[in-house]
């Protein structure tokens, strides 16, 4: 499979001249299988050039939505083939316990904050209510888990006939009140057993370490846990992924470089950049 | 190597591993999964020792008597209630750890129900009368 970077920002969009590096876009990741199934991990703002990629005789395409927080469905209303009538999307997530994933969805569709209703959209919509378990996605098996970020937000492991082994935790805070991170085996540690020998791991590494203290509960993960997790998980290739938004380029490159440093990863790491894309 | 856990287990070991209460954390057939450092001296033993514990070996641990000093059977024991019927149950009772003291401690124990209703286990603390 091959998996492009459309956003990797978290929380908030974030243009600007600082940003051009990394990117502004929020979460956004293009999955295009060998037999040609056309996955979207999330729907930030980066998904609308991502549309702008996709070969016009698609007809089919797969939106797995890790959970409904803004900066990972904004950019769905300005996803270019909902507004086809020749395509067919299945959007797949969470539903809450009160409420399913269409009723949740419907809150962004509709005045005030979007012009434009569900059912006015011309293509073939489909939703998927996605619980912890596995399931076929085209030539993709998906597993999909429950992890500790505040609200229903899923894990995906996207695994291709081949083997390869895609896991994508853009919002993550296994570190949770832990004294000490990892002190857990892997199976008591939030998606540890799901990101198991990923061959690519994207994954939440929002803030330094200094930053985290700051913000424990809030979700997201340190980047010295972002390594920390992928060790534990036996990842051979880290994506630090879903960078705050006060981090300029030069800033990320500083906290990573850091990171990397302290930890002495024996895996690859790839600091998240917008457009690099990646063979698994 | 134990089984994967669901989240809500793991968010609830989290939050026992941080109380000063005595806690139990037991799998849907009543295995226990965690205890809490304070649940250590019912137990007897450290989890880091014992491990995960099938449930005919932890109840055998600790003896529980009702008010008038009668045995509780197993079956009727609050944690084995919350697991056999899905419903919290609360219960004071007369405790003995090993050879020591009888002690007077309220328990309370409550399922642990996920999405789409999932029975994930059930959870007991334990409070000082």
């Amino acid at each position: 499979m091959r998996a492009t970077l459309w956003g990797t920002r978290g929380s908030l969009a974030t243009p600007g001249p600082d940003m051009q590096r990394y990117g502004g876009n929020t979460s956004c990741v293009g999955v295009v299988g060998r037999e040609g199934t056309m996955v979207v991990l999330d729907a930030g703002t980066g998904v609308r050039r991502l549309a702008a990629s996709i070969p016009p005789e698609t007809r089919r395409i797969h939106i797995l939505l890790t959970h409904l927080h803004m900066d990972h469905i904004q950019g769905l209303g300005f996803f270019g083939p909902l507004y086809r009538s020749d395509c067919e999307v299945h959007i797949w997530g969470p539903g809450s316990l009160t409420m399913q994933l269409k009723a949740r969805l419907m809150r962004y569709f509709s005045p005030p904050l979007f012009p434009v209703s569900l059912s006015e959209l011309p293509c073939r919509l489909a939703f998927h209510e996605v619980r912890s378990g596995e399931f076929d996605v085209g030539e993709f098996r998906v597993s999909a888990e429950l992890v500790c970020h505040p609200g229903p937000t899923l894990g995906y492991r996207i695994t291709d006939p081949g083997g390869g082994v895609l896991v994508y935790l853009p919002d993550h805070e296994p570190a949770l009140a832990a004294l000490r991170f990892p002190s857990l085996p892997r199976e008591w540690t939030s998606a540890g057993t799901l990101a198991h020998r990923a061959d690519l791991l994207i994954h939440d590494g929002q803030y330094s370490a200094k930053e985290y203290c700051g913000h424990c509960g809030w979700g997201h993960s340190s980047l010295e846990h972002t390594l920390a997790f992928a060790q534990l998980a036996e990842a051979r290739h880290v994506v630090p992924f879903h960078h705050d938004p006060s981090h300029t380029d030069n800033d990320l490159d500083r906290l990573m470089s850091e990171a990397i440093e302290v930890a002495r990863p024996e895996f690859r790491v790839t600091p998240g950049m917008e457009g690099t894309t990646f063979d698994v | 190597m134990s089984s994967p856990k669901p989240i809500q287990l793991i968010l609830a070991r989290q939050l026992a591993a941080s109380l000063a209460m005595p806690i139990l954390l037991v799998d849907t057939e009543g295995m226990l999964i965690f205890y809490n450092e304070p649940a250590e001296m019912i137990l007897d033993q450290r989890f880091e020792e014992t491990g995960e514990m099938a449930l005919d070996e932890w109840t055998r641990r600790f003896a529980l008597a009702d008010e008038d000093r009668n045995p509780i059977a197993a079956e009727d024991r609050p944690l084995m209630m919350a697991l056999s019927e899905g419903k919290p149950y609360s219960r004071t009772v007369w405790m003995r750890c090993g050879h020591r003291e009888w002690r007077h401690v309220s328990i309370t124990a409550f399922p642990l129900i996920g999405e789409a209703a999932q029975f994930l286990g059930a959870q007991m603390i334990f409070w000082e009368v």
